[in-house]
């Protein structure tokens, strides 16, 4: 006889193979992605003729502005996930979430570091608090915020249900970072346009968009995947604490 | 119950949002005052910390290599503040190019600054065939280091 009890639906799970076993991150979309930015950088690198007033200092544009992009996307992915979280309660979109906001924050630390050492040879400063810089770092410490109330929250469902809600709001400042340099007056520059740039740069520009686009996805998928089984093997812990005697 | 505290507080961030970007600090994020702004404050601009913003007007640098003496005149196109310096300025720094100082406005009706960024445009180009890349900077450089 099967032991009977409210543990069976969390067992019965773990048996339905569909949903324990966590969706496989091809290993092809790595090497894709990566291959992507290396034939992007080197294409935007070697085609890119020195700036009129930095040089070459304007290459860092080519991971920069598309860092800057993904983490927008990240934490949209974010917002989504934590919304329909909220509202549907599947364990599997607070996973994401929470993927996509690692990955989303580790773009934003990038962002913020690489305008840094751009900004201290073309302005002179490492940094300042303009309404861009300031609001983008808030934006990092919000989703470094998330992530330690997810490491320092025990309770599964608590911790979906606060990072949901962390994450949901917190991915309201990405339209107020974006929107910063054209609402208020800045030491940062508004967003160049394909009107601002020489065609000569927006190639490179486009390309590495593209190649990081294919890194976010990728590491987004790989994380979901891990945070799944992870999630796996403690509803299996549990089940065999509870059911084990 | 949950759900009305979710909802409640997503209003009132939504409503905090709202008066920051249509509100109190529409005026106060403003990184840097144009000349115009400057001296419109009159004797409440002069003395006091600020930041000053405009362009640097063409022709009118004078760098002293001896003294790292830095002179030059910002302007907004509508008005112009004379503004002096020390120390080597940033490599992008040149005539016509983006700049925010921070220091004080005197009562000599000249700026006293301590710092000197270079604010630059969106627009990136190469330059033009038979124009040289601006490499003021490596002049200034070279004329301070003899």
């Amino acid at each position: 006889m099967k032991p009977e009890g409210q543990l069976n639906s969390s067992s019965d799970r773990l048996r339905d193979p569909s949903a324990a076993r966590p969706p496989r991150t091809s290993i092809w979309l790595a090497f894709v992605s990566i291959g992507a930015v290396i034939v992007a950088q080197t294409y935007a690198i070697l085609t890119s003729p020195a700036e009129g007033d930095m040089g070459h200092l304007q290459k860092i544009m080519y991971v920069h502005v598309p860092a800057a992009w993904m983490t927008f996307l990240s934490f949209f992915v974010v917002f989504a996930f934590s919304v329909r979280y909220l509202w549907q309660r599947r364990e599997n979109d607070d996973l994401l979430a929470a993927s996509a906001a690692e990955v989303g924050a580790t773009f934003n630390g990038l962002t913020l570091m690489l305008g840094m050492i751009w900004g201290r040879p073309a302005w002179g400063v490492w940094w300042v608090w303009d309404a861009r810089l300031t609001s983008t770092l808030v934006l990092f410490l919000i989703f470094v915020g998330y992530l330690a109330l997810r490491a320092f929250t025990d309770d599964t469902q608590q911790k979906a249900r606060w990072s949901a809600a962390v994450g949901a709001i917190g991915a309201l400042n990405v339209p107020i970072v974006y929107m910063s340099v054209k609402w208020w007056r800045t030491l940062h520059q508004p967003p160049s346009s394909p009107a601002t740039l020489d065609p000569r740069y927006t190639m490179g520009l486009r390309l590495n968009a593209i190649a990081l686009l294919l890194v976010m996805i990728y590491f987004i998928r790989k994380r979901y995947e891990i945070a799944r089984l992870e999630r796996a093997t403690e509803h299996m812990a549990e089940a065999a604490a509870m059911g084990g005697k | 119950m949950k759900r009305g505290w979710i909802i409640g507080g997503a209003a009132v961030i939504v409503a905090v949002f709202a008066w920051l970007l249509f509100g109190g600090l529409q005026k106060n994020v403003v990184f840097f005052l144009t000349p115009k702004e400057l001296l419109a404050k009159g004797t409440d601009g002069v003395g006091v910390p600020v930041r000053l913003g405009g362009q640097v007007k063409p022709g009118s640098v004078k760098w002293n290599a001896q003294t790292l003496d830095l002179r030059f005149i910002v302007t907004d196109g509508a008005r112009e503040v004379p503004v002096h310096s020390t120390g080597a300025p940033p490599q992008m720094f040149r005539d016509g190019m983006g700049v925010v100082v921070e220091g004080r406005f005197g009562t000599a009706g000249v700026f006293e600054a301590t710092g000197l960024m270079v604010k630059h445009s969106n627009e990136y180009r190469p330059p033009k065939p038979g124009e040289e890349a601006h490499e003021k900077y490596k002049t200034l450089i070279q004329q301070s280091s003899q």
